[in-house]
């Protein structure tokens, strides 16, 4: 069986710690990245690129950058998953999620991640979207 | 109750007043709004009367046949795309092509409704377009008055604390299993980041203990005769250890003493702040000023600086907490976000006056006036 070309993951995220330390992991796991620091620079790239995969970060440059960008891009390319990450939890009283109908209807994303989340979780999550 | 504009523009004149109809007694109501929302039709049998309507009152939303006698759907909607782009255009077809219905969306149709379609599937159609209109209003409005409140506050001093938090966590983690080699060696640059990220919570948190000190307002403010230009002096001391790493030089102009009756500690923030800003957004080689001078009336302290400047759109937003305004300049700068909302609400107790002039690459100077009043004698 010949090898599967090397699926490609868009990662978005203003903490330039926190996106090497993603393309790093990301990376380790066998997948190609490409990477933004912010939803303007991705919707750039995204005029190029399909990624396979996209993990955003939510709050770039607006504190709803990550909706809007999934948004988006979920227009442009339906097919591609999207992962949400975001260090905002319930304790601030803010509880986002895609758990109720109501919320899949505008949050176009396919997962909700809390940041932080450790490397083996993170690779499960994307093996099942990316359904290998 | 709030009426939005839907255009129907179909040549089936069943089709049009088909909609007419289904709309016409249908009233939605969104837990986040207080109206109850109707519509109000309007129909176009061809895509230049369509246009004709967009051009007179553009609507809310277009119901968009794509298959017309003249000019088609696809044309309409680019025209819309081109010219009214806050429109949100549904499809109606009974050609739902793929290739169609990739192209709408392409250029910007947020919907499609298959022709024919029930009353029930044309309404909740309806329903979640008009949702998304709403809710696109009221994040630009939000955004527009700047709104800030306690809520969001919280929401952000979280986002923060955590988010070095997080960065140093995904650091040591990688130390602990040894990702980047046997050597120390290897980590060298993982752990000055991670010093750097322990370093401006540091500051993020000495900050929010000035605003949480200039907030409480009322506390025990020391009012004294103070000369600023001494305060200056001081602050400028402390600061040139950074100006000197950074290649900036920082001087302190001053002929005479400057006194306003003023709490030591408060103007001590304050010029920390205005001095530090002035050289964190500066360039190699750079310069900081800071001025003083006096009138009858007013004390005036201005910090120039030869740095980075900001855009004049950006100029408003400066005082806002947590606003760090990113441009490919000041992007490595590393800030808590509160120094300049810190500064304002200091300045407002004292009823002084801020003024920004800025020109971006060039620099800027932030001057704060102090009244000097009969009872508040220099």
């Amino acid at each position: 069986m010949p090898t599967p070309a090397k699926k490609t993951i868009l990662i978005v995220d203003d903490d330039v710690d926190y996106l090497y330390q993603l393309k790093f992991q990301v990376e380790k796991m066998g997948f190609e990245t490409v990477t933004a620091e912010s939803q303007h620079e991705a919707e750039t790239l995204l005029n190029t690129i399909k990624p396979d995969l996209a993990i955003l970060d939510l709050m770039m440059e607006s504190e709803d950058s990550g909706f809007i960008l999934s948004y988006k891009l979920k227009r442009k390319y339906p097919d591609v998953p999207i992962i949400i990450a975001t260090a905002v939890s319930a304790e601030t009283g803010m509880t986002f999620g895609i758990n109720t109908e109501e919320e899949r209807k505008w949050i176009k994303a396919d997962l909700y991640l809390e940041k932080g989340i450790r490397p083996d979780q993170l690779h499960r999550e994307i093996v099942k979207l990316l359904k290998l | 109750m709030e009426v939005v504009d839907v255009l129907v523009v179909d040549d089936e004149p069943g089709i049009r007043s088909g909609v007419s109809r289904i709309l016409k007694n249908y009233t939605i109501n969104y837990p986040f709004l207080e109206d109850d929302i109707s519509f109000n039709v309007v129909e176009a049998a061809t895509g230049e009367e369509a246009i004709e309507i967009i051009q007179r009152k553009p609507p809310a939303i277009v119901l968009l046949d794509n298959k017309l006698p003249g000019i088609q759907g696809i044309d309409v909607l680019q025209f819309i795309s081109a010219h009214e782009p806050n429109i949100l255009v549904m499809m109606i077809t009974s050609y739902a092509s793929l290739e169609l219905a990739v192209k709408a969306t392409n250029i910007g149709a947020h919907d499609f409704v298959p022709k024919p379609f029930t009353p029930q599937e044309l309404r909740s159609s309806i329903e979640n377009i008009t949702k998304h209109y709403f809710l696109r209003q009221m994040t630009r409005k939000l955004h527009r008055e700047g709104k800030q409140v306690r809520f969001e506050f919280l929401t952000m001093l979280s986002h923060e604390l955590k988010a070095p938090l997080n960065a140093i966590e995904g650091y040591l983690r990688m130390m602990q299993e040894k990702q980047l080699g046997e050597s120390l060696d290897d980590y060298q640059e993982i752990i000055d980041r991670s010093l750097s990220r322990i370093q401006s919570m540091r500051n993020l948190i000495m900050d929010l203990l000035d605003l949480t000190r200039v907030e409480s307002g009322k506390r025990e403010r020391d009012l004294q005769d103070i000369d600023l230009t001494l305060v200056a002096r001081l602050v400028v001391e402390t600061m040139m250890p950074m100006a000197i790493q950074r290649d900036v030089t920082l001087t302190l102009e001053s002929d005479e003493p400057v006194v306003v009756k003023a709490d030591a500690d408060d103007m001590e923030i304050l010029l920390n702040n205005l001095i530090s800003n002035a050289i964190k957004y500066n360039v190699e080689g750079g310069w900081v000023k800071c001025k003083f001078s006096k009138t009858p009336t007013y004390a005036t302290c201005s910090v120039s600086d030869s740095g980075v400047g900001i855009s004049a759109d950006d100029i408003p937003k400066l005082f806002h907490e947590f606003t760090r305004i990113k441009n490919p300049l000041s992007r490595n700068v590393s800030g808590s976000g509160l120094g300049l909302s810190i500064v304002k609400k200091i300045a407002d107790q004292y009823g002084a006056e801020i003024k920004v002039e800025s020109t971006l690459g060039k620099g800027s100077t932030f001057t704060l006036q102090f009244p000097v009043s009969a009872e508040n004698p220099a």
